[in-house]
């Protein structure tokens, strides 16, 4: 399949893993971190870390939009969901995250209206369709999804719904970025940069990493070979001692971003002064809410929340997993008493989730299985 | 395109040339320091370092999931949710922890596509199913004609040549009879194609919003007249894993057919009878060991069914699976798996080693399975995994589905 398939022939994946073992140090260790779940995915789905040597680490980042919704904006969404005359939308990977109370599929057992859209505009139509329903869109993700909601919200106000509304949950990535290089715990060489998001922010945000950091990122795209070539130049740049912010997605990425994405998602929200993040905490500026002038659109102000902050269950080290200081594996109820069917934390139930894509894609020995094909 | 530069840098160094950014934007605004709170965080012990002590416990690790995945399936929820539905985990657990512990049988025990008993010294074979597929019609079938073909491939697969059906309508009040005329036609035409007859039947009718149109099931009574002794419990290494088409037609057909996604693909359901193949399948070698109709769950859910079954593992080469490109888009879109994807007239066979060529040509020899390919080998190790080698040379698990990405595919 044309804009597939070129991306992923595993000639060419031999050759680059050729070349980033011998870029490897000896004794050293590198870990990379890959900041988008949409990356975390594309590794495992196609087996990428068979391709790498085994001094290279691969850390999964934060950027899974779904694993970052605190259990507290869960709860406020079925209670929106709750309300007389509410259809609720979402897109389908929140379907199945915990609340303190279940999931969405769980309040829909008992009685709610919760939908899957693809797309925000698909609960515009619903409202239009439906008009003696209040449709609300939770709306989720970084800046990738951002713009959608954004254009959602412009064309609801120019043609005058009164039925629909937002919730809105859409979170930035460089703050927490920016957490986990401040953290103490975790040690990294470089960063796989976000594709999508970098599609409409650009490369400069990144550009504090670099320089007051010293460390090196590539934005990547999402096929393997991308993410594997993307590694390739990180190990480039350490062995050639750089630490600069290069775009291996030009094909996609331009370097300044989206102007008209940025501006529809500047016209219709604005900063939070904090947000809390599944597993993070609390993250200064790091979401955004509907601007005053959205105040008709915005659920938050349109419904009485209960806002009410759940911390999450104590076995559950989702926080330690996005930010990277443990494997999926080490946490302590992975795949026992957390798994895909009945998840504990969040980052069980996205694809895009560290420890649902080990589960569901990496979790065989490598060593047995190499064994078992001789 | 960069990829086709190896080193990568060429195509860096063109979109460098950095301007200005656009100021106060939300998305890209100059972020003050992150205040994380960090939560008591454990000492960060051992990330990623290799080393055959990390390896160890990361084993350990292993070995405790698969010993909690073989523990007896419990329903944990309160309420059907509809993920029960979908043929993957949740659906295996329903029916293992309710409807078997409550209806418990030896026939019913082996949990195969039909069950078999026999009669005066004939071998049955009897199987039911039920239709609630949206839309009602769609390009190459509708729910008639699926409503025959499925409970026909149910039968065809169990070893039995299917004879009569019966057919339960639940219709929703108000639903327009010309509909329900063209619905019951498709199906006399495919029972027609299948060499099966309706022999009894039964209606209700629901209130108006109680149900979506017109639901159907069938079931239907075969007889076994081959001495193969099949179940997917007897397969072993060395034995070969073909499947007898392109998979994932149906389920991305019907999908795109309900519009909601304003995807356009010239695609056709593949429902059809797989009776006549099986016949000619069954006929050419004696060393079919299982077949099971890819139906709700795709062939990954009937292959992670036949692992655990026959405490194996089964071995998969991405690049033989035959996938047409419409559909491998539509699911490259959706972020699907077409490996999960239902068929309604594609089965997965497994055929012992030395009988892979004979079974390949007698599939091919068919109408049906014209497409038909070996896409993977049994092996041993590690027993009842599903692994998948990927067409970019990596390695994976194909693992049972969680959720519903197609709901009412069937």
């Amino acid at each position: 399949m044309k804009f597939v398939d070129e991306y992923r022939d595993a000639d060419k994946a031999r050759a680059l893993s050729a070349k980033i073992t011998e870029l490897c140090e000896p004794g050293r260790q590198y870990k990379f971190m890959e900041v988008c779940g949409g990356h975390t995915h594309t590794i495992y789905k196609h087996g990428l870390e068979d391709y790498l040597p085994e001094n290279i680490s691969l850390i999964h980042g934060p950027g899974c939009p779904v694993c970052v919704i605190p259990m507290g904006r869960v709860d406020d969404s079925i209670h929106i969901a709750r309300q007389p005359g509410v259809l609720m939308t979402s897109f389908g990977d929140m379907m199945r995250v915990p609340g303190s109370n279940g999931s969405f599929f769980d309040s829909n057992a008992e009685g709610t209206n919760i939908r899957m859209v693809y797309s925000p505009l698909d609960a515009l139509k619903l409202a239009r369709q439906n008009p003696e329903q209040h449709v609300v869109f939770m709306a989720i993700g970084f800046e990738t999804t951002a713009p959608s909601t954004a254009m959602t919200l412009l064309r609801a106000r120019s043609e005058g719904l009164a039925n629909f509304s937002v919730f809105c949950n859409h979170v930035t990535v460089i703050p927490a970025i920016k957490a986990i290089l401040d953290s103490p715990d975790l040690r990294l060489d470089g960063f796989i940069g976000p594709g999508h998001v970098s599609t409409v922010i650009g490369c400069k945000p990144y550009e504090f990493i670099a320089r007051d950091y010293r460390k090196p990122l590539v934005v990547a795209g999402f096929e393997p070979l991308d993410i594997l070539q993307s590694i390739y130049m990180l190990m480039l740049q350490l062995a050639e001692n750089r630490s600069e912010v290069e775009n291996q997605y030009s094909r996609v990425v331009p370097w300044n971003g989206n102007e008209v994405a940025l501006d529809a998602i500047n016209r219709t929200m604005e900063l939070r002064p904090y947000f809390e993040w599944r597993g993070l905490g609390f993250i200064s500026n790091s979401a955004t809410r509907l601007r005053e002038e959205f105040a008709d659109f915005d659920a938050e102000r349109r419904f009485e929340l209960p806002g009410v902050r759940v911390a999450d269950p104590k076995a559950c080290q989702c926080g330690e997993v996005l930010k990277g200081v443990l494997k999926p594996w080490e946490c302590k109820v992975f795949g026992t008493a957390c798994t895909p069917e009945t998840p504990i934390g969040t980052c069980m139930v996205s694809p895009e989730g560290a420890c649902a894509a080990y589960y569901n894609f990496g979790r065989f020995s490598r060593e047995r299985v190499k064994e078992a094909s001789k | 395109m960069s990829i086709e530069n190896e080193t990568g840098t060429e195509s860096i160094s063109a979109a460098t040339d950095a301007g200005t950014p656009p100021e106060h934007s939300a998305a890209a605004a100059d972020h003050g320091p992150a205040e994380a709170v960090h939560r008591a965080a454990e000492p960060a012990h051992g990330t990623a370092q290799p080393g055959s002590d990390y390896r160890s416990r990361e084993q350990q690790v292993l070995d405790r999931i698969e010993k909690a995945r073989a523990r007896k399936p419990k329903i944990k929820e309160e309420r059907v949710t509809s993920a029960h539905g979908a043929g993957g985990k949740a659906s295996q657990t329903l029916t293992e922890a309710l409807f078997l512990e409550e209806l418990r049988n030896p026939q019913l025990e082996k949990l195969e596509d039909g069950a078999e008993f026999a009669v005066d010294g004939s071998r049955l074979a009897m199987t039911t199913d039920s239709f609630v597929v949206s839309p009602l019609f769609f390009p190459g079938g509708d729910i008639g004609e699926l409503a025959v073909n499925g409970t026909v491939n149910d039968l065809a697969v169990s070893g039995a040549t299917p004879l009569h059906l019966s057919a339960g309508f639940i219709v929703e009040e108000g639903f327009p009879i010309s509909e329900l005329r063209r619905v019951v036609r498709s199906m006399a035409e495919a029972a027609e194609r299948a060499g099966v007859r309706v022999v009894t039947g039964d209606t209700k009718v629901v209130q108006k919003g109680k149900a979506d149109g017109c639901y159907i099931n069938t079931t239907g009574v075969g007889v076994r007249r081959t001495a193969h002794e099949l179940g997917i419990e007897t397969v072993r290494p060395g034995d070969a894993v073909l499947v007898s088409g392109p998979v994932g037609d149906h389920g991305v057909t019907v999908m795109l057919e309900r519009g909601e996604l304003d995807i356009d693909a010239d695609l056709e359901s593949d429902t059809a009878p797989l009776h006549d193949m099986v016949a000619g399948l069954l006929e050419a070698t004696p060393g079919v060991r299982a077949m099971r109709d890819a139906t709700r769950g795709g062939v990954a859910t009937i292959l992670n069914e036949v692992a655990t079954a026959a405490n194996v593992s089964v071995v998969v080469e991405e690049g033989e699976v035959p996938v047409r490109t419409e559909v491998r888009g539509a699911s490259e879109l959706l972020g699907i798996d077409p490996l999960y994807v239902a068929c309604e007239g594609r089965m997965v066979a497994i055929v012992d080693g030395d009988s892979v060529d004979t079974a390949l040509a007698a599939m091919r020899g068919h109408p049906h399975g014209s497409d038909a390919a070996v896409i993977g080998r049994i092996g041993e190790d590690p027993p009842g995994l599903v692994m998948l080698n990927t067409a970019f040379g990596g390695t994976r698990i194909v693992d049972l589905l969680v959720g519903d990405p197609l709901p009412r595919i069937c």
